[in-house]
């Protein structure tokens, strides 16, 4: 545990160390500050649309304003954890600091667990930014807070696989930017896979929205921990740090 | 202390270490000497743990490092070829971070860190990031993290490679101050440097070992004889014998019988060219004289081709004979 900590700590300060962490940070921030202002602008209208029909139904905000911010900014994810997982890997095998890594007292399992954990950190902490937002709508309404909770969870899970395929993919190349692009394809991928299903048969559809990593978010925004989704997402993270523990033995016997 | 079993490596076709053997004592400093591309790098890193042999087993610090990896890596120090830094880091941080993931505990890592600064001198430069170093101050930084828990063995792939004159001399010296408690290997293609640190020499070529001894009895065996290669056609008789009767001759041996023709090897006294009174004797006998020709060793080889820098690779000859 305190190799693994140790090793996060390194990641985290190394993030920090160069432009990355910023980016990412103020990136997310900003494009969930304008999903955030966008939806509050609409969802303002629609409220006063309804107060004007009098006896209209009443407008939720965890509905109509909190559920789309946070599917919204799970699509950005595709965007920024692409950043933050393409160093993990290559950045060491480039510059041969993965032979000081793989000749320390330390396991495969620690040093993933711990490039894994630094990597959640950032991205915890840039969510985190976004309880600011969020924070300000209990200021001037009451929206449900459990929602909120299992949305916030469900993101960090969802972020948990991407950054576990995107530690896999670094581990295959010395190149950060192939790392960088191969994540970012796959990603992309993994988000539009169930979008033919409807024109497939019901089979098939069921297949591509199982492996379709967003739209296991879609019940986490709605108040609902699903064990089918955390199962998912809980065994897709270890599946993806396990072949990237495979990966990193290989290239021990290649060379 | 260091013990390495028929290791073998293979990458695909290639073979990079082939069926090497060797073992150091401890507080012995053993250097690796061999030209470029020769195998030593290779098993380096198999003895740090950094690759899985092919074939056969190293055993540090009485710990067999494919087996029990975590304990043999907590007793050893390694500096790769290329300093393993982080470019981001201070000098302190990183070697802080290398205490960590080394397992020194937490009280004792300012101290830690503090000697082994002490030790390579580069405590000026303990506020710089890693990335803005000079070559020089970089080997000294990947040095300071090799020691810096005391390891019982020390791995250093040249570990002066990239330093002036002055700091070669400063860390040989701390090389043989350190040779005292700890068990060195280092390599380097340099002959001269593994003469002045080392007690004892493993000479590498083309992944094989070709002679281990101290640097003394390595340079008299090389300057103590020549060997001439010699091919008969004795028709019967056993030319042996009579070869071995000529003044200046040590030691014949046959290497090889084709039917009536001989081949022998020869080795002679230094200074002493006896390849006349050889010609002469198989043509008194009447015999067939076929080939005679002064042959090199493949130590010999190597030495050579490691003091002159040669760019030009000498291509063993059929007929040679590892002296080993």
């Amino acid at each position: 545990m305190r190799n693994i900590l140790a090793i996060a700590h390194k990641e985290l300060k190394a993030y920090f160390a160069s432009p990355i962490a910023y980016i990412v940070i103020g990136f997310f921030v900003l494009l969930f500050g304008y999903f955030y202002w966008a939806l509050l602008l609409f969802f303002n209208q629609q409220s006063m649309r309804m107060m004007g029909l009098q006896g209209g139904p009443t407008q939720n905000v965890n509905e109509q304003m909190i559920r789309p911010l946070f599917l919204n900014a799970s699509v950005v994810l595709l965007f920024i954890l692409p950043m933050i997982t393409m160093r993990t890997y290559s950045e060491e095998k480039r510059s041969g600091t993965i032979e000081l890594l793989l000749t320390a007292p330390l396991t495969d399992f620690q040093i993933i667990m711990g490039k894994f954990v630094g990597a959640m950190a950032l991205y915890a902490a840039a969510l985190a930014v976004t309880l600011l937002h969020v924070g300000v709508l209990f200021a001037f309404g009451k929206p449900e807070w459990v929602p909120i909770v299992t949305s916030y969870l469900g993101m960090l899970l969802m972020g948990g696989c991407f950054i576990s395929i995107g530690l896999l993919i670094s581990s295959f190349t010395r190149n950060q930017i192939v790392a960088g692009m191969v994540t970012f394809a796959v990603f992309l991928l993994l988000w539009v896979i169930n979008w033919v299903g409807s024109f497939t048969g019901p089979t098939t559809q069921a297949v591509l929205d199982y492996l379709s990593i967003t739209n296991h978010l879609d019940d986490f925004t709605r108040g609902i921990i699903d064990t089918k989704h955390l199962i998912y997402y809980i065994s897709f993270i270890a599946f993806g740090l396990f072949l990237t523990a495979r990966s990193v033995d290989t290239e021990r016997w290649r060379g | 202390m260091i013990e390495v079993q028929r290791l073998t490596k293979r990458y695909g076709p290639v073979t990079a270490v082939d069926d090497v053997s060797f073992r150091a004592e401890r507080g012995e400093i053993l250097g690796f000497l061999g030209p470029n591309g020769a195998g030593k790098t290779t098993t380096m890193r198999i003895l740090t743990g950094y690759m899985p042999p092919t074939e056969g087993k190293a055993v540090v610090a009485g710990y067999d490092v494919q087996e029990q990896p975590i304990e043999a890596k907590r007793r050893t120090g390694y500096l790769p070829e290329t300093p393993p830094l982080y470019p981001d880091m201070t000098v302190r941080d990183y070697l802080d971070f290398c205490a960590r993931i080394k397992g020194v505990p937490g009280g004792e890592r300012t101290t830690r860190v503090k000697n082994a600064m002490a030790r390579t001198r580069i405590a000026d430069v303990s506020h710089r990031h890693c990335g803005k170093l000079s070559k020089g101050y970089r080997q000294r930084v990947g040095l300071a993290q090799a020691l810096l828990y005391n390891p019982d063995v020390l791995i250093l792939d040249e570990p002066t490679a990239g330093l002036d004159p002055k700091q070669i001399i400063e860390t040989r010296q701390l090389i043989k101050e350190l040779g005292g408690d700890h068990t060195i290997i280092l390599s380097t293609h340099i002959l001269p440097e593994v003469s002045q640190t080392c007690n004892r020499i493993v000479i590498i070529n083309k992944g094989r070992v070709v002679a281990v001894d101290t640097p003394d009895n390595l340079t008299a065996r090389l300057r103590g004889t020549e060997t001439m290669f010699l091919q008969v056609d004795a028709s019967g008789a056993n030319p042996e014998d009579a070869l071995t009767g000529i003044a200046g001759v040590r030691h014949v041996r046959v290497a090889e019988t084709r039917g009536a023709v001989t081949a022998l090897e020869i080795e002679s006294e230094a200074g002493r060219d006896v390849r006349r009174d050889l010609a002469a004797t198989v043509v008194n006998r009447g015999w067939g004289l076929l080939e005679l020709r002064p042959m090199r060793m493949s130590l010999e080889e190597i030495f050579l081709h490691l003091t002159t820098e040669d760019a030009a690779v000498v291509e063993p000859r059929s007929g040679e004979v590892p002296v080993a």
